[in-house]
């Protein structure tokens, strides 16, 4: 065998061998994305209670609340963005990324300081090499998050908002995921979760313009809302990281599915090559066998006469 | 018929059961409440405790609650949990070790999670 088809016979073996790697990283992802939207839809039925709740409150009553009240100045933000632990997600991570960035530019040109806060170690090590300042991150969930990983990243945010500005508190809460449109888009968006603006609470749960009973609370209003708002923006978390991992797995599955296109094109691309070189190897072969023959008969032919 | 409010008893993460029921009875922060069809609306906060549902056809489920709400509006109860289980649902021996390592750590939420498990799975 000649050394350029030996080439082309490994070069034809290791694309086979990435391409079954790929092909089952995307089988995988996909049966993931099932299995991330099935938590969603799981998630569901609390969210929408627990929004009918606030709402409830929201309108039955006139309490204050730190959550709810926006600061007549805002002085720092927070910003919370949710990457995923690992890579392979095509522009996945580097879209969310880009979003936290225009964010934060934005709102230090309104004058305040920004606040940043990380889930996914991608997203961290994005700000790390940097060297920009993360005030607080958390990772190894972002595949599968449960509510209490939810708990565990609301916790921090809510003791810092309900801090005072001047002892190092925030005054607003953006978060930045990627929203799970479909299985083929997804896109980085950003929201402010914090102070909770109740009539938009209001709207989101009864588009119709229901009208909600007037509660009897137990112990008070007061009481009521001081439990439910964390609550509620643990539930706000839980959902963002769920169509997050929903979103990453997504993504995986489309990155993996065009690496599978593109090693088997590739494969293609190289059989050909491979055949050409046997061809080509075999004709030179004839040629240098019809060659030689032809020289001895010329030869033979000289000496006879 | 017996009058009969629909109740959703829902979890964070998955609605843990649901349908007609004629009592429930949860524990709040200022004690415990029967809620039976036509009650006035209510919203509450609720304490880490077993909650009874009287099922329509005679059965009792009992879950066990820690920490949420309780809200009911039109003949319909919703009882929201950060944690929820029902009492077939429970392990018991778990139940109890994580009991003795709570007692042992002096952690009393934990205590209290534990002890509202045992008490839940023993009316099973």
């Amino acid at each position: 065998m000649g050394a350029q088809l030996r080439v082309y016979k490994r070069r034809i073996r290791s694309v086979t061998a990435t391409k079954k790697i790929t092909k089952a990283m995307e089988m995988i992802a996909a049966s993931r994305v099932v299995k991330a939207q099935r938590k969603v839809a799981a998630s569901t039925p609390y969210a929408t209670e627990l929004t009918r709740a606030v709402t409830a409150v929201g309108t039955g009553s006139n309490t204050k609340h730190p959550l709810t009240t926006q600061a007549e100045t805002v002085v720092r933000s927070a910003v919370l963005l949710l990457t995923s632990d690992r890579g392979l997600a095509g522009a996945f991570n580097s879209n969310a990324i880009k979003a936290a960035e225009q964010l934060t530019a934005r709102l230090e040109a309104e004058g305040k300081q920004v606040d940043t806060y990380i889930v996914g170690r991608r997203g961290l090590a994005h700000y790390n090499f940097r060297e920009r300042k993360v005030v607080e991150s958390w990772s190894g969930f972002t595949d599968e998050p449960t509510y209490a990983d939810a708990k565990k990243v609301a916790g921090p945010l809510i003791e810092a908002i309900e801090k005072e500005t001047a002892d190092g508190g925030v005054d607003e809460l953006h978060i930045v995921y990627t929203e799970f449109v479909s299985m083929m888009t997804q896109t980085a968006i950003d929201s402010r979760l914090l102070p909770l603006s109740l009539e938009e609470v209001a709207k989101e749960a009864a588009p119709k313009g229901e009208i909600l009973p007037l509660y009897d609370f137990e112990p008070s209003a007061e009481d009521v809302l001081d439990a439910l708002l964390p609550r509620y923006v643990e539930s706000r978390i839980y959902n963002a990281l769920l169509q997050s991992a929903a979103s990453k797995h997504a993504a995986t599955r489309r990155a993996m599915k065009s690496a599978t296109d593109n090693a088997g094109e590739l494969i293609t691309t190289l059989s050909r090559l491979a055949n050409a070189a046997r061809q080509a190897e075999i004709t030179q072969e004839i040629s240098e066998i019809v060659g030689g023959s032809a020289a001895l008969a010329d030869a033979t032919a000289g000496s006879d006469r | 018929m017996a009058a009969e409010l629909h109740v959703a008893l829902v979890a964070a993460d998955r609605e843990v059961w649901s349908g007609e029921a004629t009592l429930v009875v949860a524990r709040t922060t200022s004690g415990d409440i029967g809620v039976m069809p036509g009650h006035q609306p209510l919203l509450g906060v609720l304490e880490s405790g077993p909650v009874t549902i009287r099922t329509s056809d005679g059965g009792t489920v009992v879950a066990a609650v820690h920490g949420g709400f309780i809200s009911f509006a039109d003949n319909k109860l919703s009882l929201l949990a950060e944690i929820a289980e029902l009492s077939d649902e429970i392990d018991v021996q778990r139940a109890e070790r994580e009991l003795e390592r709570a007692k042992a750590e002096g952690d009393a939420a934990a205590e209290r999670r534990a002890d509202v498990r045992i008490r839940a799975a023993a009316t099973r």
